[in-house]
């Protein structure tokens, strides 16, 4: 009886054991682990819009157009193309040889349907504002147009026509983006929104997926019906999640992973010493700034105390002591960096910290405020250390320079963006913005007003006109002395402190070859290849 | 023995609902939605996406429409992880989540009610003043800490073990999260086991025993063990409790894709449906256990059988 026991004991943890190990096959040839932060939510390209499902998708999917290894703009699933001159109209030849993983032809009537679908409002796509510019996407949006009154045409299968509303200079920048990747539309008809399972799942890029479990790991090979086949060296591809800073950084010392999508700030200055040649550290188009609150007072109608606050803020101090991780300082609202624009900077940004402290306490004292009648703010941030420590540095500027009195506040991340959306009881606000394709427009529009990321409530007459005018304005000079002209108002009225601006950072393994930092962060692993090194850790 | 196991079964459906009830409405009382982010999306875009996910309903239709589901089985999809159901979800990680718990429970308790009987047999000697000086080192020091130690010696430093989950094949990638998991149990359980121990060993019937020229190991063998691991029994419950809060934290350091973590990403993420999945699957858990730990006790202490 004793031993039965045992025996059946013994054959329940057998079996717990040996439940959910399957699907692990490794692959022959040349592997490249990635380090990814969270998990896609999902790799339908319509309905994503995180980094990191835009990291994934640019393995397994690819748009008309693409960048190439050194981050410049380059043809994709489109071969060619043409703008008319009043930029309304973009003609794209599709590649002859493009396939998606099964085989069959990618044509320009796939590009259509998806671009289509995006905008479908039965498809619920985060990312349908992206191509709002094209004629009657934004109607189709507001469900007062059918989807197939969209302005894509394929005019036959390798020649397809978009048109605009309005010029968009950046627009073949937007159809690199995941979101404006094809759909197969046999795929999509005969398993819906189901489409995106690994074994199902057609891919128009260079590899394909392969098997995903969710919290670990998305594996992918080789599509060897890609187009540019023989242009990729790396075999398979593993995107590994990892949520925490710390276990990739691990991960990457014990030699699992050869690049890290992040390094912690608390290992940052060993790792520097570490591995110094290992760390790339580059400027990336991202923007971390605390808004004011410009619908309710102290900061409606005090533009004094808003200048006052921003010159009063060291951010040399901020981004060498505190954050400390190679970020810039912000003069700017938009980024260096970004193609064909020369970012406009605060009029104070050539004084020293201590003459901007003079003229800080000056219009402090203008705004009503001094030693006796303290300004009293509110200050909001999401908990997280990070987030911790520059509020508390800044705090104690505004307290040693101004005398102000700043009450910190930190919220749960939802709860901080609920109190900001609804602008009722925030006074000043931490928040950030990384741009979504490599132009000022993406930075500048956001504060026109009616935006609905338009935190602070900004409204400028002046600057929405000027914004007006760049968007109509073909010649890409004009545009950009418009755009100039409206970042310079935007300085001068302080709506935002732009603090720094954000870097990317990663560990990049001396075993890879063809890493190029760019503004836009994007590594697509066809680029890459792997040498076998002796000194590998 | 059946009735009073199905009385007990019936019972939990109402506490359940509550259960159920109570998550619900908490999740959506949270601030924010599961769609929120920095960027706010133009308002016929978040239409479009609430009308999608049902959010636009009155709560009280998005609760009947959720439970119908629930009773079907049918958990949902994930708002988070949109290429995936509730279901899929939970059916993936509880697999691991268990083989890990289970592992390190049963490892805690075989080394625990080991060193805890040794000690108490040695008592007052130097073994047992250095095991139990070991254990409550063990209890002190939480697994957020003992954890990432582990790691940097055995895997980064040494390299004998893998660091990581994911793209590691074998079992030695459980090493590390097991016992990381079963210490601070280890400790606990050991000094459950000594204290009661030396109660048995004081007791009447072990005084008996010993008048009768039985020998110290066959007097903790046949005797003494039974009822000197009831407390450690009882406290299988909590344990399990502590197993599963410990191995979100395990999870989380060791990037292993268990319940403990969706439940925490879930809960940030605000997805609603994973939230409460997960809630409905750990409380049906716990029902489970606390039946199972009472009808145990039975059959271990003739005592509570026989009333």
């Amino acid at each position: 009886m004793k031993s039965l026991k045992a025996l059946l004991l013994i054959v329940v943890a057998a079996s717990l054991w040996s439940c959910g190990e399957s699907g692990n096959e490794v692959p022959q040839g040349s592997t490249l682990d990635r380090g990814l932060s969270s998990d896609p939510e999902s790799l339908d390209p319509h309905k994503m819009r995180s980094v990191q499902a835009g990291e994934v998708l640019r393995d397994i999917g690819e748009g008309l157009a693409s960048y190439s290894a050194t981050g410049e703009l380059a043809p994709g699933a489109a071969e060619s193309w043409t703008v008319s001159d009043d930029g309304l109209t973009y003609t794209f030849t599709i590649r002859a040889d493009a396939r998606w993983s099964n085989g069959d032809a990618v044509t320009a009537e796939h590009f259509a349907f998806s671009l289509r679908r995006l905008v479908d409002p039965a498809t619920a796509a985060f990312n349908a504002f992206m191509i709002a510019d094209v004629t009657n996407a934004r109607e189709i949006s507001a469900g007062e147009k059918a989807p197939a009154e969209l302005a894509v045409e394929a005019f036959d299968e390798h020649t397809l026509v978009i048109t605009l509303s309005q010029p968009t200079p950046y627009f073949l920048s937007l159809l690199t983006y995941p979101s404006t990747f094809p759909v197969h539309p046999g795929l999509f008809a005969e398993h819906g929104d189901a489409f995106t399972r690994p074994g199902v799942l057609l891919s128009d890029g260079a590899y394909k997926l392969d098997s995903w479990q969710p919290g670990s790991v998305l594996r992918l090979s080789r599509n060897e019906q890609y187009w540019n086949n023989a242009g990729t060296s790396i075999d398979a591809v593993n995107h590994h999640v990892l949520t925490q800073e710390m276990t990739e950084l691990n991960r990457y010392r014990a030699g699992e992973i050869h690049i890290t999508g992040a390094i912690p700030p608390d290992s940052f200055e060993q790792v520097r010493e570490e591995r110094p040649d290992e760390m790339h550290i580059a400027p990336y188009l991202g923007v971390y700034y605390y808004g004011y609150n410009l619908t309710r007072p102290p900061f409606k109608d005090s533009p004094q105390l808003r200048q006052a606050l921003s010159m009063a803020v060291d951010r040399e101090v901020l981004v060498e002591r505190i954050t400390g991780r190679g970020e810039l300082p912000a003069y700017s609202w938009v980024p260096p960096g970004v193609d064909n624009y020369d970012p406009r900077r605060f009029s104070y940004a050539d004084l020293s910290q201590d003459e901007r402290n003079a003229t800080a306490r000056r219009l402090y004292h203008e705004a009503g405020y001094g030693p006796d009648n303290p300004a009293q703010i509110e200050l909001r941030y999401n908990t997280s250390d990070t987030q911790q420590r520059i509020a508390l540095a800044v705090q104690s500027m505004w307290r040693e320079v101004l005398g102000a009195e700043i009450t910190l506040i930190n919220e749960e991340f939802q709860v901080l963006l609920a109190n900001m959306r609804e602008a009722e009881i925030t006074e000043i606000f931490r928040s950030s913005w990384i741009g979504d394709y490599n132009d000022a427009h993406t930075f500048l529009n956001i504060l026109q007003d009616g935006n609905p990321s338009n935190m602070p409530r900004y409204s400028s007459e002046e600057y929405d006109g000027l914004m007006q005018r760049a968007s109509e304005q073909v010649e890409p000079m004009r545009r950009r002395l418009y755009l100039e002209e409206a970042e310079r108002i935007l300085l001068t009225d302080h709506p935002v402190i732009p603090l720094y601006f954000f870097v990317s950072k990663h560990l990049v393994s001396p075993e890879v070859v063809g890493w190029g930092d760019n503004v836009l962060d994007y590594h697509y692993s066809q680029h890459l290849s792997l040498a076998p090194n002796d000194a590998a850790p | 023995m059946l009735r009073y196991a199905l009385l007990r079964l019936l019972g939990a459906i109402p506490t359940l609902l509550l259960v159920i009830v109570l998550a619900f409405l908490m999740v959506h009382a949270a601030p924010g939605g599961p769609f929120d982010a920095e960027r706010t999306l133009p308002a016929d875009i978040e239409a479009n996406i609430a009308a999608a996910y049902h959010l636009d309903e009155p709560l009280h239709q998005q609760f009947f429409r959720y439970i119908g589901g629930v009773l079907q089985g049918d958990l949902g999809p994930s708002y988070r992880y949109r290429d995936h159901t509730v279901g899929e979800l939970i059916g993936a990680a509880f697999p691991l989540s268990l083989k890990l718990g289970a592992t390190a429970m049963l490892l805690a308790v075989i080394v625990g009610v080991l060193v805890g009987a040794l000690a108490a047999i040695r008592r007052n000697t130097l073994l047992d003043r250095s095991l139990m000086a070991v254990a409550m080192t063990g209890i002190s020091i939480p697994v957020f800490v003992i954890a990432p130690v582990l790691v940097l010696l055995l895997a980064v430093k040494l390299q004998w073990l893998p660091a990581g989950w994911s793209g590691n094949e074998g079992l030695a990638k459980y090493f590390l999260p097991v016992i990381a998991l079963a210490l601070p149990q280890i400790a606990y359980i050991a000094r459950l086991m000594r204290a009661s121990m030396i109660d048995v060993l004081a007791s009447d019937f072990v005084r008996t025993a010993r008048a009768q020229g039985v020998g110290t190991s066959a007097i903790v063998r046949y005797h003494a063990l039974k009822p000197a691991m009831l407390p450690v029994l009882s406290y299988m419950g909590p344990a399990i409790a502590a197993i599963l809060t410990g191995s979100v934290v395990v999870e989380e350091i060791f990037g292993i894709p268990g319940l403990g973590q969706f439940f925490v990403r879930g809960a940030l993420n605000r997805d609603y449906t994973l939230v409460l999945g997960i809630v409905i699957f750990y409380a049906s858990l716990v029902v489970l256990f606390n039946l199972v730990v009472d009808i145990l006790y039975g059959a271990i202490d003739p005592r509570i059988r026989h009333q």
